[in-house]
């Protein structure tokens, strides 16, 4: 089933796919957190404008396909500002790759984490707000470590997402593995073994960070559990 | 040595100095008027207990004291500071007023130490050794001192009240507001909570405590708040309101808990 001509043609191409995709993964994710953060508390503040620049943002990114919204970036963006501020103007797959990612990301994250902070006792912002903390201090030292606590499952979830929708990106040209995949196939029409290859290497990274997600929550639990078998003791 | 000569030995009662004065504060939840009409004066060293119903408005009246509430309207001045004055830079006050709240409201996510060490250590009234030394003192004196390091989720109710004590203490503050500190404890454990509060009475602490525990009010406070439908019915020393209450509202309150 050309399994020996796929390692030995197209491993090395395909692994360098996998780097990039790793790589490109990795970035996006923390850029998304990050965007996702600020989002998620513009959206929660009492400031209209920064909620409704922060409910624009999450309605066009969900309501529209990843896929449309990498092609506008890599082609549609850098048109529209040749043809109206710089006509020099360049955007490289890379970039327009992870911007397109980061986004997206962002946008589903800055509901995940706002999940998160719902879900913290409103007690525990009341307590620190009685000692004269600030608003910011109580979401920073109190507020924000327990909600990130309770939106592990659902981070783990989106970084799975983010992780499988850098394939998408093979369209705007990104050599990440689908893209450096359909090359080889292009000439050698080895399909099935190739494409079988690529899907393990998905496999791969998403199981890595599954193991080690299962490895955090269940460290969580046992010290949730600790506290509970203390408390029925008294 | 001013401020002794007129404090009352018996209560360490100030009656030079107001702590808290509360004038006609209403208070409205959309439509519904939940206080109606509040006037209240609270001096240094006095322990005052807010007795009545529930739905009574005894919590939101004490959440509106350090702004937990936002009052609808009426003046309320803590220390000389109205807090009911949109510029008045709410966070400075409420350094200086403890609260101790039904649910605990232990941070989660830090240790019994790191609980009272937060404030102090983030809004720079202490170093970090200094901070912990002190939370350590304070830790003795609710006789915790070996759960320093414990998750408040390992501490039971009882032991956990008095961590939140503990807590309020760590930034010294001139008055401290409890929010029925027991309601939430087993039976056997409120009697370990009330024992604090009694010893921080006994200090000269300014305390406002709405409580249902009626032998507290009684024994500990210096005056008692019969509060029934957003209003402060009656008040007295706790022999005038227990002993020989006026009021219709507080007879009736008062038969059916004792």
């Amino acid at each position: 089933m050309d399994f020996g001509r796929v390692f030995q043609e197209a491993l090395p191409m395909l692994l360098d796919g996998l780097w990039l995709t790793v790589r490109v993964s990795v970035i996006s994710i923390a850029i998304g957190m990050i965007i996702g953060l600020f989002m998620c508390l513009m959206k929660m503040s009492k400031n209209v404008v920064l909620r409704a620049i922060a409910g624009v943002y999450i309605w066009i990114i969900r309501g529209t396909p990843m896929l449309v919204q990498a092609l506008m970036i890599f082609f549609g963006l850098p048109q529209l500002i040749q043809l109206t501020i710089n006509p020099d103007f360049r955007l490289d797959a890379f970039t327009a790759g992870i911007i397109t990612l980061s986004l997206n990301a962002g946008a589903y994250l800055a509901e995940i984490y706002r999940g998160g902070i719902m879900a913290v006792p409103k007690g525990q912002s009341e307590a620190a707000r009685s000692l004269g903390l600030s608003q910011g201090m109580t979401m920073l030292k109190v507020v924000l470590p327990q909600a990130i606590k309770f939106s592990i499952p659902s981070l783990v979830n989106q970084f799975i997402i983010t992780i499988k929708d850098t394939s998408i990106l093979s369209v705007i040209g990104m050599a990440e593995i689908v893209n450096k995949a359909k090359t080889y196939v292009g000439s050698t029409y080895v399909y099935f073994a190739t494409y079988a290859v690529v899907a393990l290497m998905y496999l791969l990274i998403i199981s890595i960070l599954m193991l080690v997600s299962s490895y955090i929550e269940k460290k969580l639990k046992y010290e949730a559990k600790r506290g509970k078998r203390h408390r029925d003791e008294h | 040595m001013k401020r002794r000569e007129v404090r009352d030995t018996v209560t360490n009662i100030n009656k030079e100095n107001k702590k808290v004065v509360v004038t006609n504060l209403h208070k409205y939840f959309d439509d519904n008027e939940v206080l109606t009409g509040i006037d209240a004066t609270i001096y240094e060293g006095e322990v005052v207990c807010v007795i009545g119903p529930s739905g009574s408005g005894k919590s939101t009246f004490l959440r509106c004291l350090n702004k937990l509430e936002d009052a609808t309207s009426g003046e309320i001045i803590i220390d000389g500071f109205d807090i009911t004055d949109k510029k008045m830079n709410i966070n400075k006050v409420r350094e200086n007023i403890g609260m101790v709240f039904q649910q605990f409201n232990l941070f989660q996510n830090m240790t019994v130490i790191k609980n009272i060490m937060m404030a102090p250590v983030t809004l720079k009234k202490m170093t970090k050794e200094e901070a912990r030394k002190k939370a350590m003192e304070l830790l003795g004196r609710v006789g915790l001192a070996d759960k320093a390091d414990s998750y408040p989720g390992e501490l039971s109710g009882g032991q956990q009240q008095r961590v939140a004590i503990a807590r309020a203490l760590a930034m010294s503050p001139d008055i401290m507001l409890f929010d029925e500190p027991t309601s939430a404890l087993d039976p056997e454990m409120v009697g370990e909570v009330l024992d604090v509060m009694k010893e921080l009475a006994a200090e000269g602490m300014t305390m406002i405590v709405v409580t249902h525990e009626m032998g507290f009010a009684r024994e500990v406070s210096d005056r008692v708040l019969f509060m029934a439908d957003g209003i402060i019915c009656e008040q007295g020393t706790p022999e005038e309101v227990f002993g020989n209450p006026r009021n219709e509202r507080t007879q009736d309150f008062l038969r059916k808990v004792l």
